[in-house]
């Protein structure tokens, strides 16, 4: 019985930190965050060669071959880290293509994903509210595909969509084909692009094995959502606690204020405990099926919800700066509420949860 | 991460599975009392080296190789069971590991395997009327006069006082010293003229609790645990053990169970209670609580297997303040359940058994949920304590012009 991390996944995180602290300090953050392009191409190299583009896909395609867990543990630190890369939406159309491929789709497009030189990414959402699978209605016939696909993680920077179809299905448009057309949405959190997509009769072929593999990808990606959300309320967490602890008025530090103190521990002690959900819910996905669902709901529902409490008091602890455009705060603040309602808010998951606990 | 105990510990459980199928007992012991029914099985619990597995043998214990996974299996497979394993009571749970890290050697031959078995029944003598949270300017004294101790002050919230045979407690020995440094930790009958135990009524209409007077109580002076004056180390170990009783993750999912249980049979707005979207939605926001809590306690486990202590350090000081926070949803959320029964008091409060479910029991629980926020550290020190040794922040302003 071993629930933790194994030497070679913290190394892994201390790599990605490292990367993230020498290749995008505060300054560089604070330019792409005002640009809000959602993808900086130099970065995005950088984290393909230490190997991030790849990391969950088969050695045999060009992969590291490691897991969801790895994955989300990556989510972590890019949260942490608030980089603009095209993480999100690329491991998840990886996870598709390797899971769901037939030998030929994968043989076409792993070793290309795998460099990061080919960036995909999923198209889930749909006009109303509807991000699950049994909900979607993009229609796949005769080789071509049409429908209407909204916050597309990346939308903007992708050449390969995996596009959500009628029945759960999965299907393959290239942005390149005719019959693709993007628009770029103006997103809250401004470390991720999001783009609607018109799909109109653009050639597309299915998935081998979508249908069955839909499902999965989408527990995947509650779990990194989940992930990235505990990364970012931790950094907010020690950006908050380490201004406490110096910013002064009445003549001593805010944080030898118990008002303040409390508030600080009470946050900690919310956000904290929630890092064996992900931690497990990623664990189910690659090894207890059975279990993935119910534990990448609670883990989507109830890790975004205390990281946004977490994000709003990380605000309300720095005083009027805090609310400021110029303080940095805003960066993990809108990072955190990404996640917590891309593919669903809370509510819609713990009602999920709920049925799937047998309630 | 690896959620499978492999085959040395799935191999152990099967063993252990097999001595467990003795319980209840059968034939002619079937016919004893419970109390002597649940001690004999103890017992065969210790010989096989399942119950107090890390205590030596001379102890009472069964004197095997400390193993935490081995401690997990043995915890779920006796919890799965009902069996009785070892007694969570103040002498086992509390005085006798304090005694076998500082006690004295005569200390640990007279009172360890005894308080293990529950021969003997102990209570605590922490706090006072003036001395809460601020345990520290606790002001019962003992005055040594010859080869005794003699006691004098007054002690309270004192649970079991009225059956304990003895008392483990706190006292002011070194009235020139400064504060933390002039107390300490001594062993007391209380069964001798000089005590004087008063049941204390709570909220509750129950008595789970005592107020204890001292006048004159005497004891010897080697019953003293750690030197004079060191009695606030000695205490520091005993309260770890208390916290770690609170925070128990195993606890929190019965009580969960128990609420499900409890909301199945119930009705709300014309519907079955779960299927009320209300309902539903707060039950669930709680079982993401309960399993936060269930996973913190195996990320310590495995901390602990590993040796990697470094990894434990802040999830550990927030178990008890999560924990309390857990009962307190799961409870409050029973209590809003039970509707209009909600008016009526609970009759044995807190001492029916937990099978029971009456309304009352919940009432009662809404109430209890609030003491265990209380006891052990009460919530706002946890909050101190995590805020500054979890997160790094200073100390309280007037808290550093001491």
């Amino acid at each position: 019985m071993d629930f933790g991390l194994s030497e070679e996944q913290r190394l892994l995180q201390d790599t990605i930190r490292g990367f993230a602290a020498a290749e995008c300090p505060p300054a560089r953050l604070r330019a792409l965050f005002e640009a809000a392009d959602g993808h900086d191409p130099g970065l995005w190299k950088g984290l393909a060669e230490i190997g991030v583009a790849g990391l969950a896909l088969p050695d045999a395609y060009g992969g590291s071959g490691l897991e969801v867990l790895d994955l989300a543990l990556v989510a972590e630190v890019l949260g942490e880290s608030a980089l603009p890369v095209p993480f999100l939406g690329h491991a998840l159309a990886g996870l598709a293509l390797a899971w769901g491929g037939s030998p030929a789709q994968r043989e076409t497009w792993l070793p290309r994903l795998a460099t990061g030189d080919v960036v995909a990414t999923v198209a889930f959402g749909e006009p109303g509210e509807l991000w699950q699978p049994e909900q979607w209605t993009a229609e796949l016939a005769g080789g071509s595909i049409s429908g209407r696909k909204v916050f597309v993680p990346e939308g903007d920077a992708a050449d390969l969509f995996v596009v959500g179809t009628r029945g759960g299905g999965l299907a393959l448009a290239l942005r390149s084909a005719a019959g693709v057309r993007s628009a770029k949405v103006a997103g809250l959190d401004r470390t991720r692009g999001l783009a609607d997509l018109e799909l109109a009769g653009a050639p597309s072929e299915a998935l081998a094995f979508g249908a069955r593999t839909a499902a999965r990808v989408r527990d995947a990606a509650l779990v990194l959502l989940a992930a990235d959300a505990f990364g970012a309320a931790w950094r907010l967490l020690r950006m908050t606690a380490g201004y406490a602890g110096t910013r002064e008025q009445f003549g001593t530090r805010l944080a030898q204020f118990q008002a303040v103190k409390h508030q600080l521990a009470n946050a900690a002690t919310e956000l904290e405990p929630t890092r064996g959900l992900f931690w497990y819910a990623a664990h189910a996905v690659d090894h207890l099926p059975e279990r993935a669902p119910h534990a990448a709901a609670v883990a989507k529902a109830h890790i975004t919800d205390r990281a946004f409490g977490v994000a709003r008091d990380a605000v309300e602890l720095h005083g009027g700066i805090g609310y400021t455009w110029e303080s940095d705060v805003q960066i993990w603040f809108k990072r955190i509420l990404f996640d917590r309602a891309f593919l669903g808010t809370p509510e819609v998951h713990r009602e999920h949860s709920a049925d799937l606990a047998g309630w | 991460m690896d959620l499978r105990y492999g085959e040395k510990y799935d191999a152990f459980g099967a063993e252990l599975r097999e001595f467990l199928r003795g319980w209840p007992l059968a034939g002619k012991e079937a016919g004893l009392p419970q109390r002597e029914r649940e001690s004999l099985f103890r017992q065969r619990g210790i010989e096989r080296g399942y119950v107090y597995r890390h205590i030596p043998a001379e102890y009472g214990g069964a004197g095997r190789e400390p193993d935490v996974i081995i401690d997990q299996v043995i915890s779920e497979e006796y919890a799965a069971a009902g069996a009785p394993g070892p007694l969570f009571t103040q002498g086992a749970g509390m005085l006798a590991p304090t005694l076998l890290d500082l006690g004295s050697e005569a200390q640990k031959q007279r009172f360890v395997a005894r308080a293990l078995t529950g021969e003997d029944v102990w209570c605590q003598g922490y706090s006072e009327p003036g001395a809460g949270s601020d345990l520290a300017s606790l002001s019962s004294r003992a005055e040594r006069v010859g080869d005794e101790w003699v006691i004098h002050g007054h002690k309270v919230w004192t649970s079991g006082a009225e059956k304990a045979d003895y008392m483990f407690g706190l006292f002011r020995t070194e009235p020139g010293a400064a504060k933390h440094a002039g107390i300490s930790y001594l062993l007391l009958a209380m069964k001798q003229p000089g005590v004087d135990v008063r049941p204390l009524r709570e909220m509750t209409g129950g008595a789970l609790f005592n107020e204890v007077f001292f006048d004159g109580a005497l004891t010897p002076a080697d019953w003293i645990v750690g030197l004079r004056g060191q009695g606030w180390q000695v205490s520091r170990s005993t309260l770890k053990h208390e916290r770690n009783m609170i925070g128990n993750p195993n606890a929190m999912r019965r009580l969960f169970d128990e609420l499900v249980a409890m909301l199945r049979g119930q009705r709300r707005d014309g519907v079955p209670a779960l299927e009320h979207p209300a309902v539903r939605q707060r039950l669930a926001e709680i079982e993401g609580y309960l399993l936060s809590h269930e996973y913190t306690g195996r990320r310590m486990l495995t901390s602990t297997a590993r040796g990697d202590q470094g990894d434990l350090a802040l999830p550990s000081l927030m178990m008890k303040l999560h924990g309390t926070n857990l009962r307190r949803r799961i409870s409050e959320m029973a209590y809003d359940a039970i509707g209009s029964a909600a008016l009526v008091a609970p009759s044995e409060p807190e001492q029916q058994p937990l099978a029971t479910g009456t309304p009352g029991t919940w009432t009662a629980r809404m109430m209890g949920a609030i003491a265990v926020a209380i006891a052990g550290g009460a919530s706002n020190i946890q909050r101190n304590i995590i805020g500054e040794r979890g997160l790094g922040l200073p100390r309280d302003l007037h808290a550093r012009k001491r």
